[in-house]
């Protein structure tokens, strides 16, 4: 379990990093390297130079940008999990976070790096997918933005340009009578799951359901988002059956991953009960946080 | 390359290859044999370290990445010389250990653990644990022992008469 050899390069910023990915095809970025070492020590990867981003410190940080929420690449997952802003502001991804492998390897592990390798299973992309998060990348000396749902098209495969560094994501903020759920099937507590589902929901003064989003991750290739089941929800009262006719319907079509853990008509039985189960949690959340203002 | 490492508070100035994890440079280059190499692509925690004062995986991180950051590994967790930490005697006393192969990293964590939440409940000791395999004890008695260790430090400073 020894990685090939590689050079090594700690780059003190982002254009000196795309400049080097540009000159050389087998170079890799390393930020938290806690999927890209396991992947180098079993050969899986073998990068001939590795460009470590983790000490530039401008890609580090957590803040308000008007409407949505700014995390830097190479902030820290611990940070979010910690993190009184993102607490107050992305319920979702607080509650997500803690999902994300276990505390000693989100010591390390990236938003950025977390992002960025397209991990099916992850929970970091589903979360960015879900909310409609902006993903923005350094490139030939330019900022260019990319919606999360269209970065991602396949298992650890991104639209990310080749000579590109992920520099931050943007996650809207939303107003008014939010309610959050995650929850998330696996073998033992932070491994991989084998279906995760995300869902946020926002009521209106009635109780009747004014905006909502649910996404499904590690299913599939990469996560996706129940459209159609979002059309049929909007401004009906969530009740449980619309909802889970709503989401059977989302997944009929779905091409679940199947593997030795879980097999492609688990994966969906799982999805559709998680699914369900999300966009209820999401829905008393909601109303329960309105009593508490009250 | 040659590159500069501070464990358990004593600089070195090592040349190492970029692929050597941290791990094979503190068990190989500085004899620190306390990490150790279980799984070594970060599943099982046996390398745990403190990384400037967190609970990281050894085994996850180049040592050129190391560069300047304080390590402390169990060598350095002892008060002195033939002494035991709190912890260290709470491990031995509640049988936190068989083998012994997971215990470094186990006391590790639980050190990380305590010095940012000195009262944890079960559930805590539970969750920072979660990431370290320990294939004898069945956990019970190491939950045990973070707890047993957790209240004695929070009582030596107390006066002995309001001791629990």
């Amino acid at each position: 379990m020894k990685a090939a050899p590689f050079e090594y390069a700690r780059v003190a910023n982002v254009d000196e990093a795309c400049a080097m990915l540009a000159s050389d095809e087998s170079a890799r970025v390393i930020a938290g390297g806690q999927t890209l070492v396991p992947m180098m020590v079993m050969r899986l990867a073998r990068p001939t130079r590795l460009i470590d981003i983790n000490r530039i410190a401008e890609l580090s940080y957590i803040r308000s940008d008007g409407d949505a929420i700014s995390i830097g690449a190479t902030t820290r997952q611990c940070r979010v999990e910690r993190d009184a802003l993102i607490a107050a502001k992305l319920p979702l991804l607080a509650r997500a976070i803690s999902f994300v492998g276990h505390a000693a390897t989100r010591a390390r592990g990236t938003i950025g790096g977390s992002l960025a390798n397209a991990d099916p299973a992850a929970e970091l992309p589903l979360i960015a997918v879900t909310l409609d998060a902006i993903l923005a990348y350094r490139a030939g000396g330019r900022t260019e933005k990319i919606a999360a749902r269209d970065f991602y098209i396949g298992p650890m495969t991104t639209n990310l340009p080749s000579d590109a560094v992920l520099t931050s994501v943007q996650f809207p903020k939303w107003l008014g009578k939010v309610g959050v759920s995650f929850c998330e099937v696996n073998a033992r507590r932070s491994d991989f799951a084998f279906v995760a589902a995300a869902a946020q929901v926002e009521l209106s003064a009635d109780g009747r359901c004014n905006r909502i989003v649910i996404g499904i991750g590690a299913a599939t290739d990469f996560p996706i988002r129940l459209t159609s089941a979002e059309e049929q929800l909007k401004d009906s009262t969530l009740d449980a059956v619309t909802v889970k006719g709503a989401v059977l319907e989302a997944l009929a079509d779905i091409a679940p991953l199947s593997d030795l853990h879980a097999s492609a008509e688990y994966r969906r039985r799982v999805a559709v009960n998680l699914a369900t189960r999300a966009v209820a949690d999401a829905r008393s959340h909601a109303i329960g946080k309105n009593r508490h203002a009250n | 390359m040659r590159i500069n490492l501070i464990v358990n508070g004593t600089e070195s100035t090592l040349e190492v290859e970029p692929r050597t994890t941290l791990l094979d440079c503190l068990r190989e280059y500085l004899g620190l044999k306390g990490a150790h190499a279980g799984c070594e692509h970060g599943v099982c925690g046996a390398c745990t370290v403190l990384f400037d004062g967190v609970a990281v995986r050894s085994c996850l991180m180049f040592a050129p990445q190391a560069e300047g950051t304080p390590i402390t590994t169990i060598e350095g967790i002892t008060p002195g010389p033939g002494e035991l930490s709190p912890l260290q005697d709470a491990f031995c006393e509640a049988h936190g250990l068989q083998c012994g192969y997971c215990t470094p990293a186990m006391i590790l964590v639980a050190h990380a653990l305590l010095a940012g939440n000195p009262d944890p409940t079960r559930d805590d000791i539970v969750d920072a644990i979660s990431g370290n395999l320990c294939r004898c004890t069945g956990y019970a008695q190491i939950v045990e022992a973070i707890a047993l260790a957790a209240d004695r430090i929070r009582g030596s400073n107390r006066p002995s008469e309001l001791r629990s």
